[in-house]
């Protein structure tokens, strides 16, 4: 009788669930549908499920139409180099953080919880002012420059090096290694896991962000990819057979790092840094 | 020994400290010094607490303020709650197939707020949209998502709760997981039912994640702005513009630099204040570790 309403109460979990996953999948699958669909097809009632014509026109429409081979290399580079030197900084800083004990270090700490408190978007205006007077303005490397201090990347080696037991680092110093090569040598490679995590969020956060590009970005030459959707739906009249074959475009990217890295996204243990 | 030492450190911090000063700690003060003056981007002029008594007096901040206290006070419960519902769910040793549940949890997260945004207006057009297209099937009248601000409000809360989900499920299942199977375990002999462990050993036992997500919710929903942006610019009319917005508008668009600025420094007290209370309240009441 117990085995029976197991089973019984399982099979219903398990249709719940699903009913919930379909519905969250069924934007982005709604999404997909309409950009194989024509012009005409999109805005005709009563509307179609799948598309009757599948049609990659849409798609060669918004690829010649909106330059984005440019914006995906304007973006690509922004992301790219920003990851690399975000994963650098935030290791050496949460390192320090971790490992030594100076009073100026726990100050320090503080003043980067205090930058989860007052991001970008709540002082864009001075900051703008700021990017304008060191000449950063409508530059790529304005792009980068600010966005390596990230809080959350800091956090997350601190945690991590926390963990490392001091010993290990008091044998490799009595062994006669200075302190930069015991980090390099030593605990950038442990880390490892954590280094991969935060590359995968520095890459998302650069491949999504829209505050940043929107303050320093002017010329349609530096567009990132998520300013030029921007140009697209902030129109007076949205063109939509332009806009959904651009979106799906803007999340290959994205979809592809998360084939290649799932394993360490969904892996909960490497982000407990971000638990504090 | 001890001082080279002292050096390295300095050394692996430097260009943290350096980008803080430069482009945190230099807007800050540049902020506080522009919200005191009548700066249009040309010339400023000192004008004391000016653009804060007109603020306080101006009905437009006032809608934005509280349209966004509004969002915030109804938008993080609803994230939390999906968020811990399907987190509660993929853990369950009730469900099955829950790998590919959770990575379809996770799609959301890899989608950027304006394409967010785009899917979501797409999904809730008015003439063309999908939903309205169901409730039309149904026998139901066309339903004006977008040219009514209480429904354009709705599909935001949606929007929302849908690209929140994913980020916050990683945070709770680290959590949920963690919790001792012994302590269900002793419920099962005591008689409990799923909803009484639940509410008796699930909740209490994450209890400091549940601060966390809450906090890091309050802050995401009341500097929101790529998302509605792209969803409903702020529309109908001015019924769906959030603080970031309005100060974007007012910054940019009208040039109305010091204006702007004090708007970012309420907000920014507003901010304060809110993480003060919640980290009071998570060290207080602390069960967990």
């Amino acid at each position: 009788m117990d085995k029976l309403n197991d089973r019984f109460s399982t099979t219903m979990l398990t249709i719940a669930l699903y009913v919930v996953a379909i519905a969250y999948l069924f934007p982005i699958v709604w999404l997909l549908l309409s950009s194989l669909k024509t012009g005409g097809e999109l805005f005709s009632f009563p509307l179609s499920i799948l598309p009757e014509n599948p049609t990659l026109e849409n798609y060669t429409y918004s690829w010649n139409t909106m330059d984005f081979m440019k914006y995906f290399i304007n973006t690509m580079f922004v992301a790219v180099t920003t990851t690399v030197l975000t994963v650098l900084a935030s290791a050496t800083c949460g390192y320090a953080l971790a490992k030594y004990k100076y009073k100026w270090l726990n100050v320090f700490l503080i003043c980067m919880l205090a930058t989860t408190m007052l991001p970008t978007e709540v002082i864009m205006t001075p900051t703008f002012s700021v990017i304008l007077n060191l000449g950063l303005y409508d530059n790529l490397a304005g792009l980068i420059i600010p966005s390596i201090n990230t809080a959350t990347g800091i956090f997350m080696f601190r945690q991590y090096f926390l963990t490392v037991p001091n010993d290990l680092i008091e044998s490799a110093r009595i062994d006669g290694a200075n302190e930069g090569r015991i980090f390099f040598n030593m605990m950038l490679p442990i880390a490892k896991p954590v280094v991969i995590t935060l590359a995968i969020f520095s890459f998302q956060w650069r491949w999504n962000d829209y505050i940043w590009p929107l303050l320093v970005v002017s010329d349609p030459d530096n567009y990132t990819v998520q300013i030029a959707l921007r140009s697209i739906v902030g129109a007076d009249n949205i063109d939509w057979v332009l806009l959904l074959a651009s979106s799906i475009i803007s999340l290959v990217p994205m979809f592809i790092i998360f084939i290649v890295f799932q394993r360490y996204i969904m892996d909960t243990s490497a982000t407990s840094g971000l638990k504090g | 020994m001890k001082d080279t030492n002292k050096k390295w450190a300095f050394l692996f911090v430097f260009a943290n400290l350096v980008l803080f000063l430069i482009f945190f700690a230099g807007p800050a003060l540049l902020g506080i010094y522009y919200s005191l003056t009548d700066y249009n981007g040309n010339v400023a002029t000192f004008i004391g607490l000016e653009n804060y008594i007109n603020l306080f007096q101006d009905s437009s901040f006032y809608k934005a303020m509280s349209t966004t206290f509004l969002y915030t006070a109804i938008g993080v419960p609803f994230v939390y709650i999906v968020s811990l519902f399907v987190s509660v769910m993929l853990v369950s040793p009730r469900t099955r197939g829950k790998n590919i549940a959770k990575v379809i949890f996770f799609f959301p997260w890899l989608i950027s707020p304006i394409v967010v945004g785009v899917l979501w207006r797409w999904m809730f057009g008015e003439s063309f949209g999908f939903v309205n297209y169901v409730i039309d099937l149904l026998g139901g009248n066309p339903v004006p998502w977008s040219s009514d601000g209480t429904f354009a409000f709705m599909v935001i809360l949606f929007a929302t709760a849908w690209g929140g989900t994913a980020f916050n499920m990683l945070i709770f299942i680290g959590a949920l997981v963690s919790i001792p199977k012994s302590l269900y375990e002793a419920a099962d002999v005591d008689g409990g039912n799923g909803w009484q462990k639940f509410w008796h050993i699930t909740l209490p036992s994450i209890r400091s994640t549940s601060f966390l997500v809450i906090l890091l919710a309050v802050f995401n929903l009341m500097k929101e702005f790529p998302m509605v942006q792209a969803l409903t610019n702020g529309g109908p009319g001015t019924d769906t513009t959030l603080i970031v917005q309005y100060i974007y508008e007012t910054g940019f668009d009208q040039m109305r630099v010091g204006y702007a600025s004090a708007a970012s420094m309420v907000l920014f007290v507003i901010l304060l204040v809110f993480s003060l209370l919640q980290f009071r309240f998570a060290r207080g009441g602390r069960a967990d570790g």
